[in-house]
């Protein structure tokens, strides 16, 4: 069954986002957006306020009506209504949980990936060997006062003893939960089978305590579904129950209701699961930044928690330093009249750059933001599935301590970057060229930037349990995904090696789409932009001896790649990146870069 | 008439100040409704559930978990003191017995049989509530607290470190423009909350720690400076729980920016009465600004009233300040609030007000202007 119309909403910390799919020629398309701000404090305390005033919006703006007395009319009736209506939420914080493991870098590190692949904040990771004594845990649980606690640890049938000794800390603790003071705290128990009996002695009088099969049933195998699906009811079921007016809209929904960052992962993964493509995904927001990855098959999310652009910004300053956030800056600034800059945005975090400096200054913080995030990401996206897989004893215990990261920069097809000051950059060029800057890829990787942020409602229409509508709002998920909401940059083109030894690290014979051929020598150190929409372009990519641009050092690639709204960048600038330690040099090679991009006219060479 | 939304500190002279004190838990008030309280009076009161010694005693004693009860000499609830014997073994014959001593003194919680381990909860911790400001009980949450009502001026902060605190209003500089120096500050200002201008140095704030003044109202500080305050690079503003005698309230932001007019004045005409300040500071969803309240004594409760706390936004004719550069810190009026977005140096596509600042015009996106509530 065709869909006519879907509306979905994202209630976020500060904006409802709504926005209207519909059936037109054929084909899913975004055709009307509204947003309004978000009403779960004081004075409205209601979420479905904010709701309705975004559902407004698009009513007002599209001319259908979609509201009838403070409900969203479903099914379509006629030309009113909707469909289906859908929605994700990271209000009031989002989800914040707490996980324990017996093992820090076993049963803990899968706790922790389960919680943050269903869309949470981690704010704890506890385990037996975390180096913390008793009552250093229990001071911990106290104060972090999570949404709710992943317990895990021991494979099944093995000993319970250490398992038993976490659910005795949690018990001495008497954690409370974040929301209200009148239910009792959720904890999911997924470790030793065995140990079940002993784990509801110790917590069921105290906790809402819920079971569910063992994240890590034997060594070797991870098993994280059940603990997702498990955090996602729990979601629904508690959280959601006492954040102000989400009864009422879990009633209007016609899928639950799904974590903002769970919806966008779940996206993520099933577009490079359809490509068989290697996707890094990116949210950079005013507290935190959301990395998503696809390697191998295998998905990845983590949450840099104070690196943000608004309300975290100071952290990004002081875990970047201010000569690594000044590195990126084409000009002389006196360092403690930026630091207070720097602080006054922190504290008015709603504010704009009204001048280029600033703005020059606000994308140079963003650059450390995501590169200092996706360190983080890199360290944690270790080999180690987020499905069941089956590896042998010694491959599980290589898994931390020696796990490789699964991210690999030259297998990376796809950087797709959201966040205002991604999404929202005055210039294309210059969201291309912070991506490129703070990810560094390498080889042949497309850029593309989420126009509006629509990843989380297309996630969670991706995701829609009902059978009756699964597929079709599946269908359309992705065809307003690929239409809609992917802004194409264009494709950077980085060869590796010793770049500064060749004359020239590499020569790219284009041909493009109305038969135009052109030749390019890129030379180390130099960044080329060749202005081409999003269409096939052939490409030969020759690298010179000891060069690497996909295929192995000196290998040749014929191959098809896209242009963009920026178009090809061939960035000669080498891995890792030397933007220079001599500030008269530094200047000169980030003017130079701005130049051949078109990145800040205004800024003179 | 054009109008926009955006939010801005309040500079109130006269309105009804409504302060909600609540537990951290469930516990005993003891105000009454329509009772008169002094800032210091407590109001509620509770006790926090005792931090928690975890001992494993089938360790310490070598016996096995399933045995740890019949080596215990102590019963869950039983009461014991630091170095009272907990568990011991029967030992050979009566001989080479071992031991385990309480290392605290509390209640015995629980003894596990899987684990061995013994949980022994100490003292529970009390915890009172002050009534913060100068005012009536309004309202009672039952078992969690009071909303105390007060009448007087209430000033927002933009950024504070430091919690509650109260002391006499002395204002000492000479105008809003000026600096709060080192040698302005003595000892006899000890329990005084001190008015500064435009800026106070890392140096006249250590000065005012070390006269114990109770609290330091001022227009700017450095960020870098803060490091050395806090002990910590402040990466994110959640601030109020720092251990500093002398609260700071910055009105304006980083660097050394003046004190707005309003802000200035108001604290001028309050010169020498008793205030309620704390510098605690959220700024995420849920914003805590740091603030001043100056409670009007019955004496001089006749001023005239604000009528209500109503947040009317940004209009024409608004006083606005600008929060960002160029121009920080400047106060304006708004001329116009065009509807069209409009584009910025930055190229940045915004909406913008065109306000008045010392008779020129100037563009400024909407989100980089705050208004100054008066009244």
């Amino acid at each position: 069954m065709k869909l006519r119309s879907i509306l979905a909403t994202d209630c976020g910390s500060t904006t409802t986002k709504a926005i209207l799919i519909e059936y037109v020629d054929g084909e899913y398309r975004l055709t009307y957006r509204g947003e309004a701000p978000t009403t779960v404090e004081a004075p409205f305390e209601d979420v479905t306020r904010g709701v309705l005033n975004a559902a407004m919006e698009v009513e007002e703006l599209s001319g259908r009506k979609i509201l009838d007395d403070d409900s969203i009319i479903t099914p379509q009736k006629g030309d009113s209504g909707v469909d289906i209506y859908i929605s994700t939420s990271s209000a009031g914080g989002g989800l914040q949980m707490m996980v324990a493991g017996v093992v820090k870098s076993m049963s803990g590190e899968s706790a922790e990936r389960a919680a943050l692949g269903a869309g949470s904040i981690v704010m704890d990771v506890l385990a037996s060997n975390d180096g913390r004594k008793p009552h250093e845990k229990i001071t911990r649980i106290r104060q972090l006062r999570p949404d709710m606690i992943l317990l895990s640890g021991g494979v099944d049938g093995g000993t319970t003893k250490h398992v038993v000794e976490l659910a005795e800390i949690l018990a001495a603790a008497n954690p409370q939960p974040r929301l209200g003071q009148d239910y009792k705290l959720p904890v999911i128990y997924a470790g030793n089978n065995k140990a079940t009996s002993d784990i509801e002695k110790t917590l069921s009088d105290l906790t809402d305590l819920d079971v569910t099969e063992n994240i890590r049933p034997v060594l070797e195998k991870e098993n994280l579904k059940p603990s997702r699906d498990k955090i996602h009811d729990l979601f629904m079921e508690h959280v959601m129950q006492q954040a102000p007016g989400y009864k009422k809209l879990m009633s209007w929904t016609d899928a639950p209701i799904m974590p903002t960052p769970g919806a966008v992962g779940a996206l993520i993964e099933m577009v490079a699961k359809k490509e068989n493509i290697s996707v890094v995904g990116v949210d950079i927001g005013g507290a935190t930044t959301d990395i998503f990855s696809v390697f191998q098959e295998q998905f990845n999310r983590t949450v840099s928690a104070n690196l943000g652009m608004s309300y975290s910004i100071c952290n990004v300053l002081a875990e970047a330093s201010l000569s690594n956030v000044l590195r990126w800056v084409p000009f002389d600034i006196d360092e403690k009249e930026l630091t207070n800059r720097i602080g006054n945005k922190m504290i008015r975090p709603t504010t704009v750059p009204q001048s280029l400096e600033e703005l020059v200054i606000e994308q140079a913080i963003a650059r450390e933001a995501l590169r200092l995030s996706f360190v983080q990401h890199k360290a944690f996206a270790v080999n180690l599935k987020g499905v069941q897989k089956e590896r042998t004893i010694s491959d599980a215990f290589e898994q931390s301590d020696s796990g490789q990261s699964l991210v690999d920069m030259m297998e990376l097809d796809l950087i797709v970057g959201s966040g205002g000051v991604l999404s929202h950059a005055p210039r294309r060029e210059q969201s291309a060229k912070m991506l490129i800057d703070s990810f560094l890829p390498e080889g042949i990787t497309s850029l593309a930037v989420d126009s509006i942020f629509m990843m989380p409602q297309l996630g969670v229409m991706a995701n829609i349990d009902k059978k009756s509508i699964a597929e079709e709002a599946r269908v359309a998920a992705l065809e307003v995904f690929e239409k809609d909401c992917l802004i194409r940059l264009g494709t950077c083109i980085a060869p590796v090696g010793s770049m500064s030894k060749s004359e020239v690290p590499l020569k790219i014979n284009l041909e493009f789409k109305n038969g135009e051929k052109k030749s390019i020598n890129l030379q180390s150190g130099e960044l080329i932009r060749v202005e081409v929409g999003y269409e096939e372009v052939k490409a030969e990519l020759i690298p010179a001896k000891g060069i690497n641009v996909g295929a192995g050092k000196g290998e040749k690639i014929d191959t098809i790649i896209f242009g963009g709204q920026v178009g090809l960048i061939f960035d000669g600038r080498g891995r890792p990146l030397d933007v220079g330690s001599d500030p008269s040099v530094r200047i000169s090679n980030l003017k130079k870069w701005a130049s051949a991009l078109n990145e800040y006219p205004e800024l003179k060479e | 008439m054009a109008h926009s939304y955006t939010p801005g500190l309040k500079v109130l002279k006269n309105t009804k100040i409504l302060k909600e004190r609540r537990l951290p838990l469930k516990g005993s008030v003891s105000a009454s409704i329509g009772s008169e309280v002094r800032p210091d009076e407590i109001i509620a009161r509770t006790d926090l559930p005792g931090n928690v010694q975890m001992v494993n005693v089938a360790n310490l004693l070598n016996v096995d978990a399933s045995d740890v009860k019949q080596v215990m000499l102590m019963d869950t609830g039983s009461k014991i003191d630091k170095n009272d014997l907990l568990a011991e073994t029967k030992g050979l014959f009566g001989f080479f017995k071992s031991n385990v001593k309480s290392p605290v003194a509390g209640t015995i919680e629980s003894i596990s049989d899987v684990t061995g381990q013994v949980v022994i909860r100490e003292a529970p911790l009390p915890v009172e509530i002050d009534a913060y400001i100068q005012g009536s009980v309004d309202q009672i949450i039952e078992n969690e607290g009071v909303v105390i009502k007060s009448k007087g001026a209430f000033i927002q902060g933009i950024f504070g470190v430091g919690g509650e605190s109260r002391g006499k209003i002395k204002v000492l500089a000479s105008s809003r423009d000026s600096e709060l120096t080192a040698e302005m500050i003595t000892s006899d200002h000890e329990g005084m909350i001190l008015v500064g201008g435009n800026f106070i140095s890392l140096d006249a704030y250590k000065k005012a720690l070390a006269c114990n003044v109770a609290g330091v109202v001022v227009g700017g500080f450095n960020y870098y400076d803060l490091e050395e305050v806090l002990g910590y690079t402040l990466g994110v503003a959640i601030t109020g729980s720092e251990d500093l005698v002398t609260s700071l309230v910055v009105t304006e932001g980083y660097g050394k920016i003046q004190m707005g007019q309003q802000t200035y004045d108001l604290l001028s005409e309050s010169n020498g009465r008793l205030a309620s300040i704390n510098g605690a500071t959220q700024i995420r969803a849920g914003v805590i600004r740091p603030e001043i309240i100056i409670p009007i004594s019955d004496a001089s409760k006749n001023g005239n009233e604000n009528k209500a706390e109503k947040t009317t936004g940004m209009t024409d004719g608004s006083t606005v300040r600008v929060i960002r550069s160029p121009n920080f810190g400047k106060i304006g009026i708004v001329k116009e609030l065009p509807a069209e977005l409009r584009k910025m140096e930055s190229e940045t596509m915004v909406r913008v007000a065109i306000i008045d600042i010392d008779g020129k015009q100037f563009e400024v996106p909407r989100s980089n202007l705050e208004v100054v509530e008066i009244d």
